[in-house]
């Protein structure tokens, strides 16, 4: 099943916490939405420096990142 | 084209360019006329927009500084032309204005941001290690706080003319700044004859400079708090990196311009009593990380509409005016007749700063919320 973490509206560094936080339950796919490009950039970058891979696609006001092993 | 700057900016190399330019400018503005080591301080510029404003009035230091302006107004064009421009907010306003105010009661007892006690340090003062290992130790206390569920809620997306405000202020204290009015005989709006105040670039070329670093801040997120905080809590170097250029580069740059005088005592506009140099930036240091980002960054975020974002930089504002009414701001060390007298703060001062940490503490340690 698809985790999802619901991170839009909140402040730094929050979005990347509860993605860091999903991401240690170590079960994938994870979805997480935000709703600014500096939450979707900050996301993209802490997984990719996980060795993860990440991808995006808009969704309503703001972003969908898809991270998978 | 847009997609590949975005890009750019986001990597290593745009927070790098950012820090940089700031690095670059900044000693430049004070070889154009800003304060010694304050060539850029969003704390000291807002403090003297409060005294210009008459919120305060400390004459030495009032001024509408048009670096702020440039630095709000350059982010909103930035976020327009990338299309990140919106408007949002509600995510515990009141608290975000009293962490402003205390933010800026601690960066008076240091007198100064972090930006510029990166600018001091790349000046030579020594004073500046003690308030940045003081910015550490608050930034430290702040990720403990998230790390313990600390949040203040999410923002929503609101009405679009919302987001304007802050950067409609801005046009407006610009409006202030060229006419010049006098609302009263006596009265604001007031500009210093002499002291800090009364040193300034050119109001051009500060705004052009504003303008350029709010610019290139919104797109790479130069944040100088976010740097510490991802370093403690995640060990990620991507934006202390920017830091790092800026005092690097304004340190080479104070060397070329002979701008570069070390010492401990008696620096400019800053005061060599150590503990209150440390406990000042303990307290903003922790005030900004519970609210997101660095005073700089408040300002970038409230060009590209966030609500949030402006109530901080109004409480800063109006901090200053409460720190200097109240007699909390730092003094700094003078030299008369080669007789040092170090400066430093009131009991008022000393008693407002341990205030605001316990009040920091209990904001931290009471707003958690469960967001998932």
């Amino acid at each position: 099943m698809t985790k999802i973490v619901d991170a839009r509206g909140l402040s730094c560094p929050q979005p990347v916490m509860l993605a860091n936080d999903a991401i240690r339950e170590g079960e994938f796919p994870i979805e997480v939405l935000v709703d600014t490009v500096t939450s979707r950039e900050n996301v993209l970058r802490m997984a990719k420096s996980k060795g993860l891979q990440v991808e995006f696609v808009p969704d309503g006001d703001g972003f969908k990142l898809t991270i998978t092993k | 084209m847009l997609n590949r700057l975005t890009r750019f900016f986001a990597s290593r190399w745009g927070i790098i360019l950012t820090g940089a330019v700031v690095g670059v400018i900044a000693p430049l503005l004070q070889k154009y006329g800003n304060p010694k080591n304050m060539g850029i301080c969003v704390a000291c510029f807002e403090r003297d927009i409060a005294g210009a404003l008459g919120l305060h009035r400390t004459a030495i230091v009032q001024y509408i500084r048009p670096e702020i302006i440039g630095f709000v107004l350059g982010a909103t064009i930035a976020a327009l032309i990338f299309r990140e421009f919106k408007s949002r907010g509600g995510s515990a306003p009141i608290v975000r204005f009293l962490l402003g105010v205390f933010a800026m009661i601690g960066a008076l007892a240091f007198l100064g941001c972090p930006w510029r006690a990166n600018l001091r340090l790349a000046g030579g003062d020594l004073t500046a290690l003690v308030g940045l290992a003081g910015l550490v130790i608050g930034v430290f206390i702040g990720v403990l706080f998230l790390k313990s569920g600390y949040n203040l809620g999410r923002s929503q997306k609101t009405h679009a003319a919302a987001g304007w405000i802050l950067p409609l202020l801005m046009v407006g204290l610009f409006l202030l700044l060229v006419f010049r009015p006098v609302f009263s005989e006596g009265g604001p709006i007031f500009f210093s004859e002499s002291g800090p105040g009364a040193l300034a670039a050119p109001i051009l070329l500060a705004l052009g400079a504003g303008l350029l670093i709010g610019f290139l801040a919104q797109r790479s997120r130069f944040c100088t708090v976010g740097a510490v905080r991802d370093v403690i809590l995640m060990r990620d170097t991507h934006l202390i990196s920017g830091v790092g250029a800026l005092l690097v580069v304004a340190f080479i740059m104070n060397l070329i311009l002979g701008q570069f005088n070390p010492g401990y005592t008696g620096q400019p506009v800053a005061h060599s009593a150590w503990l209150w140099n440390l406990l000042g930036m303990v307290l903003a240091g922790l005030a900004y990380t519970l609210a997101g980002g660095c005073p700089g960054r408040q300002l970038f975020l409230s060009g590209e509409g966030d609500g949030d974002a402006g109530i901080f930089v109004l409480g800063m504002i109006v901090g200053a005016g409460i720190a200097h009414n109240f007699s909390l701001a730092a003094k700094a060390d003078s030299v008369t007749d080669g007789v040092l007298t170090v400066g430093g703060l009131s009991q008022f001062g000393m008693v407002a700063v341990i205030l605001g940490l316990v009040v920091c503490a209990l904001i931290g340690l009471t707003m958690r919320k469960k967001i998932a």
